[in-house]
């Protein structure tokens, strides 16, 4: 299943500035992997060193947080698409 | 303490002129003008969110509009905050939000609180209010606001804004969800995005905080349907709106059915910033270099390299004579340009991103690699002024 990847703003860095990646994936787990793989810069600000999604970083199928879906087990469709939703404070950075 | 009005409060022959384009919409009317005339907001931020919101707040003729910021106007936050004006730079925010506010509607009482925001200040802040609106700029304010929010049963009319995107939304309405619902933990200092990449068009924040004016004046009045329970996702490059839906969490700390927060906390060390001074991301575990030092390095004719990581638009607004630019992203796939024989110096903006670089390059196997302390806006400051702050 191909389904695509909305990459948010301060997250494009890591992608080439790409906006949107497509990947394949029968479940939410195994395409964020599969952006991983593509793009290994965004583990570190997708997940922890233990493998669970941060919690400063929302992941969402069409409009529902994969939270209360089923996390990575939640299954996807060919016209899913998949946001990646940061926190963001607007404004004030604490480092440069 | 500012007068408390009550929504039976009649109207004057001005106030009925100046409003009357409210008064004959039959959502607002007499009554619904009355009820803004009562309401109490606080706006906690007199910037680039909150400009708008005092702005339109007070051309709605909102009778109480409290406004939280200790800051100065600066010449860089003319770009969208566009309360301030030029002849405003070097004032208190506060004075000239206020001078302002008073000039579109002489009617709205401003009360001021040329303060920081803090866990000792905000619950007695937050008192009396019917709704506070939060245009802060930081992740440690923003989770005191929610939380003095949730504890004080007062709504949080929420936006936030990123270079091109926006997020909105109204958290801690009864039975709704709050902010920690939708973000339990704040991103630890290192992952927060930077100054550079950070940056806003002027514009967004104007959207972002006219919606949140807009979702005050609808609360206060009652009509539509508020943010509740959805989070409004802008994309102004697209022009393009997406809603997303954000339940409330039975087990959110603060406002969950078993409340584990019930008192304001330590927002800094909750963010992670805990005697952290400028650039949390070094730790200054690995060599550091002053830019007066290593002006001094360059006049003596060491041979280094001095390698930028900045983003190739600051590197066009000012750099450091004879250096080499690799953004940070790059980085991992161009480091093979880079001779780990030679002396190298690492900076960027202030100091933050080229610590990573640093690690990076270390943990490559460059041994002879230094961050410069303060990046170029240090160089600046210690060097060469000519090279412009940004």
């Amino acid at each position: 299943m191909s389904i695509k990847i909305l990459i948010p703003t301060p997250l494009r860095p890591f992608t080439g500035r790409q906006e949107q990646v497509e990947v394949d994936g029968r479940n939410v787990g195994e395409a964020l992997e599969g952006l991983i793989t593509s793009h290994p810069q965004l583990r570190n600000h997708l997940f922890t060193a233990d493998g669970k999604l941060r919690s400063f970083v929302n992941v969402y199928l069409n409009d529902e947080d994969i939270r209360y879906t089923g996390l990575q087990q939640t299954p996807v469709k060919s016209s899913d698409t998949l946001a990646i939703i940061p926190s963001i404070a607007g404004g004030c950075c604490c480092c440069c | 303490m500012a007068t408390t009005l009550s929504p039976s409060t009649p109207l004057s022959q001005d106030e009925i002129l100046r409003y009357s384009r409210h008064l004959i919409i039959p959502e607002v009317g007499v009554e619904g003008q009355q009820k803004l005339k009562a309401a109490r907001v606080l706006t906690v931020g007199a910037g680039g969110l909150g400009a708008p919101i005092g702005l339109y707040l007070a051309a709605a003729g909102v009778g109480t509009i409290g406004i939280v910021d200790f800051d100065i106007v600066d010449f860089s936050n003319l770009q969208r905050q566009v309360i301030h004006g030029t002849s405003d730079v070097g004032r208190p925010k506060l004075d000239s939000a206020r001078d302002t506010i008073r000039e579109i509607n002489p009617n709205v009482q401003v009360v001021g609180y040329e303060t920081k925001l803090t866990s000792e200040n905000a619950l007695e802040i937050f008192k009396g209010y019917d709704l506070v609106v939060d245009g802060t700029d930081n992740f440690p304010t923003r989770y005191l606001v929610n939380d003095a929010c949730v504890l004080t049963g007062i709504p949080n009319v929420y936006a936030s804004i990123f270079r091109f995107e926006g997020q909105a939304s109204v958290l801690a309405l009864p039975e709704g969800p709050c902010y920690r619902c939708w973000y339990p933990e704040p991103p630890p200092p290192g992952l927060v995005p930077s100054c550079a990449e950070g940056g806003v068009l002027g514009v967004l924040p104007g959207i972002m905080g006219t919606i949140q004016a807009m979702e005050a004046i609808k609360l206060i009045l009652g009509i539509g349907q508020p943010l509740k329970g959805r989070i409004l996702l802008f994309d102004a490059l697209q022009m393009k709106f997406r809603e997303l839906k954000l339940r409330k969490n039975p087990e959110c700390p603060v406002c969950g059915t078993h409340p584990t927060v019930t008192k304001l906390i330590d927002y800094q060390e909750f963010c992670g910033l805990r005697g952290v001074e400028t650039a949390p991301a070094t730790g200054a575990t690995f060599p550091e270099i002053t830019a007066r030092d290593l002006k001094k390095e360059i006049d003596q004719g060491r041979e280094l390299v001095i390698l930028d990581v900045r983003e190739p638009h600051e590197f066009q607004i000012g750099r450091i004579p004879g250096s080499t630019l690799i953004p940070l992203g790059d980085l991992p796939k161009r480091v093979n340009e880079l001779d780990p024989d030679r002396e190298l110096v690492v900076h960027c903006k202030m100091g933050g991103r080229s610590a990573k670089a640093v690690e990076f390059l270390r943990q490559a196997g460059f041994q002879k690699v230094r961050n410069l302390q303060g990046g170029i806006l240090a160089w600046s400051d210690q060097v060469d002024a000519s090279v412009p702050k940004y």
